[in-house]
């Protein structure tokens, strides 16, 4: 994986994302390094998203790199109107490894095809989010001990929702059976379901989420955002309808986690989070550590 | 009398190619994906010509030129029923078809606004999903271009 850039999780094989994750275990056991102390790494954010930025910087500092920088665009020259071309070659000249997120949707293909040192997309636009997926996917296997033949899930806006489409077909390489809950108009788009037919796999759709929980070995729930709806009535209706309390997740089995890619609305209410079963603070910390792997592998360094 | 005679000389050519089955609507497109309005042989073209298949077709001939068959497949995104027939001395020397190519490059602009391929100076790039109900993968956003909002560049 090395010189290696991700923009897309397609662009890694089901044994280079395994790769990551056993690699993730490791920081996990030993977060405090020096391996990157020789290293800068730029952290180039042309929108805001406070989490994922400081969940990057978080693991870079903590492996003793330097860090460079924006947190939005508003303060830099792109706002005097320099191409993304310029920016990244000129950016690449003072660092390492460029970490980006980028309102525009396949900037990140584009700079890791100009740069001549690696990119790890942070977001594109409703694109490609592809360190969530990874560390979506560490939490699911470090809660259920494996990622084969698992029920996950999912409850939301699933057809706006680039972190349940990526995920979905991550997942396709481990014999999912897919619980499929959303309104009729956020339904899953069929180029999603299209992995899942591809790999002959079972998807179930639902609009309404219990009868699927105490089915779910994972329960990955998602925000509903009011401007997908026209109706504001509607957008009401549903809100309500899919928001989780804790008494709803007490018959269900043993291995049962909730996730959510934060941050959270109302759809999962704030009495779960003391239960042993809401995963989702944990998933973020578990971000960390796959963010570490991530760019130690990338450096050459594992 | 003259006048006819100067006609039918320049409706026969004696080396080019000619593309035959355009769709009328589709002729000053492909000129322009040939890149035949800078060329400077003889050009000559028809449209709503009478066909027994499809009603009416377009035709273009062009003198002392042969083309890469990826040149050629490029058109087959807008004229996919095209037919390209080589003369060589005032014969037919070859016939084939078009055939979509697997990869759209440089002649197609993504559908979405949001894409790199809008704002930064760029090739674009599709991969060919379907090549029946045509659809275009765009390399970079990863969203799917189809004939229905397909703009050429
Ligand atoms: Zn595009």
């Amino acid at each position: 994986m090395k010189n290696k850039s991700l923009v897309s999780i397609n662009d890694f094989s089901k044994e280079e994302q395994l790769r990551v994750l056993e690699v993730a275990r490791e920081f996990e056991k030993n977060p405090v390094q020096t391996i990157l102390q020789d290293y800068v790494v730029a952290s180039l954010f042309f929108e805001p998203s406070t989490r994922t930025r400081l969940s990057f910087e978080s693991a870079v500092n903590r492996l003793g790199g330097k860090v460079i920088g924006f947190s939005e665009a508003g303060s830099t020259s792109v706002k005097k109107g320099e191409s993304l071309r310029d920016t990244i070659l000129t950016i690449a000249n003072y660092s390492d490894l460029i970490v980006m997120r980028n309102p525009i949707e396949g900037s990140a293909r584009f700079a890791s095809e100009i740069s001549p040192v690696p990119i790890i997309n942070a977001g594109d636009g409703a694109n490609q989010h592809p360190t969530q997926t990874l560390l979506d996917l560490y939490s699911i296997l470090k809660t259920q001990g494996s990622l084969d033949n698992l029920n996950v899930a999912f409850v939301g806006d699933l057809k706006y929702g680039r972190t349940v489409h990526s995920l979905v077909i991550a997942l396709c390489n481990f014999n999912t059976t897919f619980h499929l809950v959303s309104p009729i108009e956020l339904k899953l788009p069929s180029s999603v379901k299209m992995h899942i037919k591809e790999k002959n796999l079972t998807y179930y759709q639902y609009t309404d989420m219990e009868e699927v929980i105490p089915k779910a070995d994972i329960l990955y729930m998602t925000r509903i955002q009011r401007e997908r709806f026209s109706d504001p009535l509607e957008y009401e209706r549903i809100k309500n309808s899919y928001n989780l309390h804790n008494d709803m997740i007490v018959d269900t089995k043993e291995n049962f986690r909730v996730l959510h890619p934060l941050p959270r609305v109302n759809e999962i209410d704030i009495n779960v989070d003391p239960s042993p079963k809401a995963y989702y603070f944990e998933q973020a910390l578990n971000g960390v550590f796959v963010r570490q792997a991530l760019m130690a592998l990338i450096l050459g360094l594992r | 009398m003259s006048e006819k005679i100067k006609e039918l000389k320049v409706s026969a050519i004696e080396n080019g190619t000619v593309i035959d089955h355009i769709p009328s609507n589709a002729v000053f497109q492909v000129i322009r994906m040939l890149k035949l309005d800078s060329f400077d042989s003889m050009v000559l073209f028809a449209t709503n010509l009478e066909s027994k298949k499809y009603g009416t077709k377009g035709l273009i001939k062009v003198s002392n030129k042969f083309f890469l068959p990826e040149e050629l497949n490029k058109i087959a995104l807008v004229a996919p029923h095209a037919s390209i027939i080589e003369i060589r001395d005032f014969r037919v020397s070859s016939k084939k078809v078009v055939e979509i190519p697997a990869q759209v490059t440089g002649i197609v602009k993504c559908f979405n606004p949001n894409c790199v391929t809008n704002h930064e100076q760029v090739t674009r790039r599709f991969t060919v999903v379907e090549k029946e109900d045509l659809r275009l993968k765009c390399h970079f956003c990863e969203k799917i271009t189809r004939r229905s909002n397909m703009e050429f560049i």
